[in-house]
Parts: C-alpha cells; sequence; structure tokens
C-alpha cells in the first residue's frame, strides 16, 4: 500500500509537474503594489520585504528582530574605524553566479550611486576593502555602532549578472536609461520570483539551490495587490486568499468569528505623534497674531494633557494601539520603561492655558493625513474634540497623504502649525528619531527633516551626535535617556502610540508576525 | 457629409486642448510627488536633486509647454511610481477596461431593451410593475455598494464567484484577454453587472418611454389596421423609431462607462485604466493622470463623434437637413 502511495505520488510529481494537485499554493493580498524589482529604488517596507524573499544581505534579523548572519557568517570590529566581514562560502545567485567579495563591493557602490534609496544604509563616506574572496573590510572615518543595523534591507546583487543586464546603477527616477531589469530579480534568498506584472500579480517559487535551512512547506507563493478593504476582506472569507494585509479596524470581529480565518495582531514599530509648530514667531494657522503660543512650554504642556490617550486606544483604536510616552517603540530602548507621560488632566490643562495667557484658549488649525496611518483622520477627530474641553477651538482640516506631506514636509516649507506624523526608524535606534523627528533644522528642513514642527534644543542635538558615535552600550543608553526625559520636559511632542499590526490569516496557515512589518515568506507553513 | 466631419473633428481637437489645460492646471493641486517617490531617510539634498531632474522647479509656462508639447507626440513619459513608460502602462491595461466595458455594455443593452420593449408593450402587468420596482434601484444604488453586495452574496456567501481580479488571463502579443479561459469568464462576471447594472435600467426605461410614445402615434394604427402582426409592429416598426435617442444614450454612456470603470474596478481589484488612475492619484503620480486623462477625453470626443455620424444614418431626416445645409 505504502509502496503504492509512493508510486503514486512519484508518478505525479513527475507527469504534472508544476500543476501538481499536492502543491501548496500560498496565497497573499496586500494594499499596496509591488512595483519595480530593483532593490535600491524604493525604500517602503512592504517593498522590501517582498524583495526580502529573494535577496539577502550580509546579516539579516530574526524572528525577534535580533541581528544574526546573513551572507556574512561573521564580522568582527578590528579597529572602532575598520568592520570586517567574513562572507559565507558556496553561496550562488538564483541565475547561478557564485557569490564573492565583489557582489559586496558592486553592492556598496551601486546603493550609494544616484538614484538609490537605500543610501542610508552605509555612511556617505565608507570605503569597502576586499581582503580576500571571501572576506571585507568596510573602513570608517568615524566610529559607528550601528553600521550593520540596516543591513538587512540592503540586498546584496551579482555584479556580474547586473553587468550582463545592464543593471549596474539603479533605475533613475526620470528613467532617462530605462532598462528591462526592474522588473527582473536574482537573489540569493530563499524563493524566486517567476512572473512579476506590477500592482496586479507575482509569482514566487522556492530557490532549491537556497543555502539556508527552509522552514517553509510552499510549492508556489501568489501575491496580489488589493486595494478595497471589504474586497480584500471577502477575498479572505471566501477563501480566495490565504492571507491579507492590513485588516481594517472595524472588520476585525467578522474575520475572528468566521471559522476558517483569524487576525494575527502585534504591536508595530511605528509610532504616531502630534507635533507644533514652534520655530516661527507667528503662526500661520491661528487667530493669536504677533505671537507663537507654542513657544510657550505651558501651552505645549496643557495640549498634551488634554488628550485622553485611553480614550484614544479603547476608543477609537478599538484597542489595537499600545500608548507610548517616547516618540519610538519602548521596545527598541532597553530604559524606555522609566519614561512617563504626562497624566491626562483637563482641569491642569485649563489652569495651564489661564497661566500662560490664554484662559479662554485660542483658535488653531491641525493638519492630518487621512489614508496614511490607521485611523488616522478619526484620532485627529478625536484629539480636536479633546482639545475642546480644554477650550482650545481647534479646526481639523485632514487630507490625503499626498496632499499632507506635500503641505506640511519640507517641501512645502513646513506649511502647518500643528499636526500628526508616524514614524519608525528604519536602524531599530534611537539616533534616527532623536535626529530626523527632533534634530534643530532650518527652514530648509536640513538637520531635522521630519521635524515638522521645527522643536530645537541645542542640548539634544550634542547628546545625539554623542549617541551616534558612542559605542559603550550603558553610556549610549543613559545618553538616550537624558535625550528623551529633555524632550519630555519641554513637551516637545506629544507622542501618542504605537499602531497595532493586523494580518488576516487562514487558519490552515502558521506565519511569523514581525514587529517591523515585513511579511516573510521563509516562516510560513501551510496546511495542504 | 465631409464637411460635417471635418467641423466636428475641429471641434474634438479644442476640446481635447482645453481637457489638457485644465489637467495641467489640477497638477498643481495633487500635492508632492517626490514625497511619494522617496523613502523617510532620503535627504532634502537629493529630494531637491530629484526635484531639479523631473523639472517640477520649473516655471509654469515652461512645464505647461512641454507637456502639451510631448502629449502631441503621445509621450507622456515615464511614471514616477513605476518607473515605466506611461503609454505603455496605459496600454497594458486598456484591454482588462475594454473587456470589461463590453461586457457590461452588452450585459446592459441585452436586457435593457427586451426589457424596455416588454415594459412598454405591457404597461400594466405585474411584471412590469416590478421590473419598473426594481430598476429604481438599479438607479439609486451607488456602484461600489451593488460591487460588495454582490460580492458578499456570490463569492464570500455561495462562493461560486471569484472577489477579485481577472481570473486566469492568455496573453495574444499585444493583447491580454480574459475570454479564453473559464476563470476569466467567472471573473468578468460580477463587475460586468456591477458596471452594467445603472445604464441597464437607464436604457430600459428611455426604451419602455421610447416605446410608449411611437405605440400612441397614427402609423402604428395604421399598421394594425392593415393587419400586420404583433411581432412585426414592435420590433419591425415601433423599436426601430425609438433606436435614436436610444443611440445617443448608449453612445455616451458607453464613453461613461470606460470613464467611470474607475469605481467598480477599484471594488474587484479589476486590473485596468481606472485602478492604474486610482493608485496614481494616491501616489501623485502626474505621468498617469495626464495620460489617464486625455484618453478618457479623447474616447468621448471619438464616441461623440461616431454617433453623430449614425445618426445621419438612421435617421434620413437629418441626413437630408444636413445636406441642404451643407
Amino acid at each position: 500500500m505504502r509502496l503504492k502511495t509512493l508510486l503514486l505520488a512519484g508518478v505525479f510529481a513527475t507527469g504534472l509537474g508544476l500543476g501538481s494537485a499536492n502543491a501548496v499554493t500560498f496565497r497573499y493580498a496586500f494594499q499596496g503594489d509591488l512595483n519595480a524589482l530593483d532593490p535600491y529604488t524604493l525604500n517602503e517596507t512592504f517593498t522590501l520585504a517582498a524583495l526580502g524573499n529573494v535577496y539577502e544581505g550580509l546579516t539579516k534579523r530574526d524572528k525577534e528582530l535580533k541581528i544574526i548572519p546573513g551572507l556574512a557568517e561573521k564580522w568582527e570590529i578590528v579597529d572602532p574605524l575598520r568592520w570586517r566581514f567574513y562572507l559565507r562560502k558556496g553561496v550562488k545567485f538564483a541565475g547561478g553566479e557564485d557569490f564573492t567579495a565583489d557582489d559586496v563591493v558592486f553592492s556598496v557602490e551601486r546603493a550609494l550611486a544616484p538614484g538609490s534609496q537605500v543610501s542610508t544604509r552605509l555612511p556617505k563616506d565608507v570605503k569597502v576593502v576586499k581582503v580576500d574572496d571571501h572576506t571585507v573590510d568596510f573602513v570608517l572615518t568615524s566610529p559607528n555602532p550601528i553600521l550593520h543595523a540596516e543591513w538587512d534591507t540592503w540586498y546584496i546583487m551579482s555584479r556580474k549578472w547586473a553587468e550582463a543586464n545592464g543593471a549596474v546603477k539603479p533605475q533613475p527616477a526620470t528613467g532617462k536609461e530605462l532598462n528591462n531589469f526592474a522588473l527582473k530579480s536574482n537573489g540569493t534568498g530563499p524563493f524566486v520570483i517567476t512572473s512579476h506584472e506590477p500592482a496586479v500579480k507575482t509569482i514566487y517559487k522556492p530557490n532549491p539551490g537556497w543555502w539556508g535551512k527552509k522552514e517553509h512547506n510552499l510549492d508556489e507563493v501568489i501575491f496580489t495587490t488589493i486595494k478595497q478593504d471589504a474586497t480584500r476582506v471577502a477575498a479572505l472569507l471566501s477563501g480566495e486568499v490565504d492571507m491579507i494585509e492590513p485588516v481594517p479596524v472595524q472588520d476585525m470581529q467578522r474575520i475572528d468569528t468566521n471559522p476558517t480565518t483569524s487576525v494575527m495582531t502585534g504591536a508595530e514599530l511605528r509610532v504616531i505623534h502630534l507635533f507644533f509648530d514652534q520655530k516661527r514667531d507667528e503662526l500661520l494657522y491661528s487667530n493669536v497674531k504677533g505671537k507663537n503660543p507654542f513657544k510657550d512650554v505651558r501651552v505645549r504642556k496643557a495640549f498634551y494633557q488634554a488628550i485622553d490617550i485611553e480614550a484614544i486606544k479603547t476608543k477609537v483604536m478599538r484597542n489595537m494601539a499600545t500608548p507610548v510616552s517616547i516618540l519610538m517603540a519602548p521596545m527598541l530602548f532597553s530604559r524606555s520603561a522609566e519614561l512617563k507621560r504626562w497624566p491626562y488632566d483637563p482641569a491642569a490643562s485649563k489652569k495651564l492655558l489661564a497661566e500662560a495667557g490664554y484662559p479662554d484658549g485660542f483658535e488653531v488649525t491641525m493638519h492630518c493625513p487621512n489614508d496614511r496611518y490607521v485611523n488616522d483622520e478619526a484620532i485627529c477627530q478625536a484629539a480636536t474634540a479633546m482639545f475642546a474641553r480644554a477650550g482650545l477651538k481647534v479646526t481639523l482640516q485632514a487630507q490625503p497623504k499626498a496632499q499632507f506631506f506635500g503641505r506640511a514636509g519640507a517641501s512645502g516649507g513646513f506649511d502647518t502649525s500643528l499636526g500628526m506624523l508616524g514614524w519608525t526608524p528604519s536602524s531599530f535606534d534611537a539616533w534616527n528619531v532623536l535626529t530626523n523627528l527632533a534634530g534643530c533644522r532650518d527652514d530648509k528642513g536640513v538637520g531635522g527633516p521630519f521635524n515638522y514642527g521645527g522643536y530645537c534644543n541645542k542640548k539634544v542635538d550634542e547628546l545625539s551626535a554623542k549617541i551616534l558615535v558612542e559605542t559603550d552600550t550603558a553610556k549610549r543608553d543613559q545618553m538616550i535617556l537624558d535625550a528623551w526625559k529633555t524632550i519630555n520636559d519641554e513637551t516637545g511632542f506629544i507622542p501618542l502610540h504605537q499602531q497595532s499590526l493586523a494580518w488576516g490569516v487562514s487558519k490552515k496557515v502558521k506565519m511569523v508576525q514581525r514587529p517591523d512589518d515585513q511579511i516573510l515568506l521563509q516562516w510560513v507553513v501551510k496546511e495542504p | 457629409m465631409f464637411a460635417f466631419v471635418m467641423r466636428r473633428i475641429i471641434e474634438a481637437a479644442i476640446v481635447l486642448i482645453v481637457v489638457a489645460l485644465l489637467a495641467f492646471l489640477l497638477f498643481r493641486f495633487v500635492g508632492d510627488p517626490i514625497n511619494q517617490m522617496v523613502g523617510q531617510d532620503v535627504s532634502i539634498a537629493e529630494r531637491e536633486a530629484l526635484r531639479r531632474e523631473l523639472g517640477l522647479d520649473d516655471p509654469m509656462l515652461v512645464q505647461l509647454g512641454r507637456f502639451l508639447w510631448n502629449a502631441l507626440h503621445f509621450d507622456f513619459g515615464i511614471s514616477y511610481r513605476f518607473r515605466q513608460p506611461v503609454t505603455e502602462l496605459v496600454a497594458g491595461r486598456f484591454p482588462a477596461t475594454f473587456e470589461l466595458a463590453l461586457m457590461a455594455s452588452v450585459f446592459a443593452l441585452a436586457v435593457g431593451i427586451p426589457l424596455g420593449v416588454y415594459t412598454g408593450i405591457h404597461r400594466n402587468s405585474m411584471l412590469s410593475r416590478f421590473f419598473l420596482g426594481a430598476s429604481l434601484i438599479g438607479v439609486s444604488l451607488p456602484t461600489f455598494l451593488i460591487g460588495i453586495l454582490l460580492i458578499y452574496l456570490f463569492a464570500v456567501k455561495l462562493q461560486w464567484l471569484p472577489s477579485y481580479g481577472r481570473g486566469a488571463t492568455v496573453d495574444v502579443g499585444f493583447w491580454k484577454t480574459g475570454f479564453l479561459t473559464l476563470a476569466g469568464w467567472k471573473a468578468l462576471i460580477l463587475p460586468s453587472i456591477t458596471l452594467g447594472l445603472f445604464q441597464l435600467t437607464l436604457i430600459a426605461r428611455l426604451v419602455r418611454s421610447e416605446m410608449l410614445e411611437v405605440l400612441r402615434t397614427d402609423f402604428i394604427k395604421f399598421a394594425r389596421a392593415r393587419g400586420l402582426t404583433d411581432r412585426s409592429i414592435y420590433f419591425g416598426h415601433a423599436l426601430k423609431n425609438t433606436l435614436v435617442p436610444v443611440i445617443t444614450i448608449i453612445g455616451l454612456q458607453i464613453g461613461s462607462i470606460i470613464a467611470f470603470a474607475v469605481v467598480t474596478e477599484t471594488v474587484f481589484q479589476w486590473p485596468g485604466m481606472g485602478l492604474l488612475f486610482i493608485s496614481a492619484v494616491q501616489n501623485a503620480d502626474i505621468p498617469i493622470m495626464a495620460a489617464y486623462l486625455m484618453l478618457v477625453a479623447l474616447i468621448f470626443v471619438t464616441i461623440n463623434l461616431v454617433v453623430d455620424i449614425l445618426y445621419v444614418v438612421v435617421d434620413p431626416r437629418i441626413r437630408v437637413a444636413g445636406g441642404a445645409k451643407a
């Protein structure tokens, strides 16, 4: 009997090949598109994760986001200015090319070339030295304790393949040197892409020659974009797809109560906050003329204490959020528990406003995106109502993200007085947050490009400069703590919460959800 | 006839130029494309360099001139988001939209005209009243709601039909068609009904009222007096005479079926031009938006032209009047 089954299985496997009835196909749908397959042209979580199934970095991150060896077997810091990486031997690209030190040198050059969006993964003045075929040195001009922190999404490409396919440089945005390679891929990872129609459908197959230990049982993966929330949910409920992201907050219960599906949730690294314009001498959108009330710490604190964060969490987010006290996810900073939020206290808000000279409050316009973060507009609506209770008349202007970032961002000249922004540090490290969100900036944004409100404290800037180069973890954490304390004491921002990830998953499927929101096929197991 | 067509073509060209101007003006307000193109960590200097490279910081008039000049050559540039030529992208999506629009129109006509004729002839029967009542729903329910209801019923509850996409397509050179596979046909059903339902009710009601009108006229009475069969009276004489207004409406509606397939395509994740356009709006992908708007304008203008010519063919009175003027 067993022999017969085996024989039959063999016949099926050889005879039917691709269309085998037992093939395990995993289908998933995301709200956004997968565009070009060049891993250096779009620095966006979903795209990088999709390509992370095909390409690999020198380092990788495990299920708990800890840095682990990837294409580099191990590494050492020879001296603070020289890191040595020992490359894995016997690794081949899917196209058959051997992986060597040349490919690393090439990938550094390509990542730093114009048009690349992953150039921030490497210091601008880094020098790469090939020691031998499987050893590379990275020579720095200043110490950098987090040099390899973002390398799990800086993918190594094959020099030979790139040269053969005209992919030596990243695809430029203007497309003057347009190439077909943008739709091809050739990595060392666990999967290969066999067909790709941008924004429609992408098909993956396992890479039989992968060097690592296979933890999935998939024979084929089909990715499709489904933009409309209701359709995406319907596709999951009807069993047409095995996994969807994101699940709209209002449909969670429906998916969870459905017998064949469930919702996987977890805190995401992204932290949502509100910012105030503290830079201009007069607010652009307010009835207070001749001065900027947000320059007064009491006013900022009054706004902060008017926010009932628990109500936002339970009512607006339906518990799909974790309130935070700083602008980064607590799990990314070991001492975050020592930092506390200002308590919700509308009476205190009123008192602070009176002390600051605004006993009757004042009017100001708040700008929010309405299609960028989970329930972004609803959060802002709730916040305006809470401000009103403290006597503040805040008018909400919620816009699609293209307009919102065009206005409130550097390109629009930070044209806003009060607003909402979310941030995920790509390096999973405090320095990224401190410089981008809280660094002193000029009118163009140099110094703190995403510091929309223009918060500025020289002490924080000095601390973050030191944090960048300090290699002693205890000392470094102390400085990070000091910086956050300073920012909190001055109420530079109103941190709100970490939003939660919500994946709708068929009960036939087991997968790993990392807080960085990458959908990685390597850890997907599906019952046949 | 020639003068008539020439006049129409010149008018069409003017319409296209006006659309181009309006489209260009609109693009000032769609937001900042640069921010949608780059990641959060990209420095301000690099953003400015990209802006310069794309020519987005040139004076308005220079940009307008470049846009019109390139549009004249059917060159709409490179999509900011996809980094591929826009003409190729739109052309690649056109078959999906066209097949959907075609099936929706066929559905609307094949059901709408008989329904109109029936309710026109038997205007007091129970069935007619039921059809008319039901058609009100078709007119008043928004498209996306109909789509979601159909998905819920046929995809989630009954699991007969797919909820999204085109099923399996076959690539015949330049055209990806869903007509050659069973999955492709199944995937067409729900979106076609959703898109065609409004047109169906419109056509049914129009044909009905025209039928009522025509059936009251003298030549129908004479036809009856001559003892012609019902069939010949209704279909050979009455229906034919209702067709002029019906053709106008159908012509205009085919234009809007293609142009407003946007909603249906979004609901069903139908990979056509409308879906491409919606993503382009979200990402401030100006080249795609421009190409799409121009294409839709072109389709409308062309259909109007064809309808005008069809009038002449169907109704000899117009031919005579036009000929006399020319």
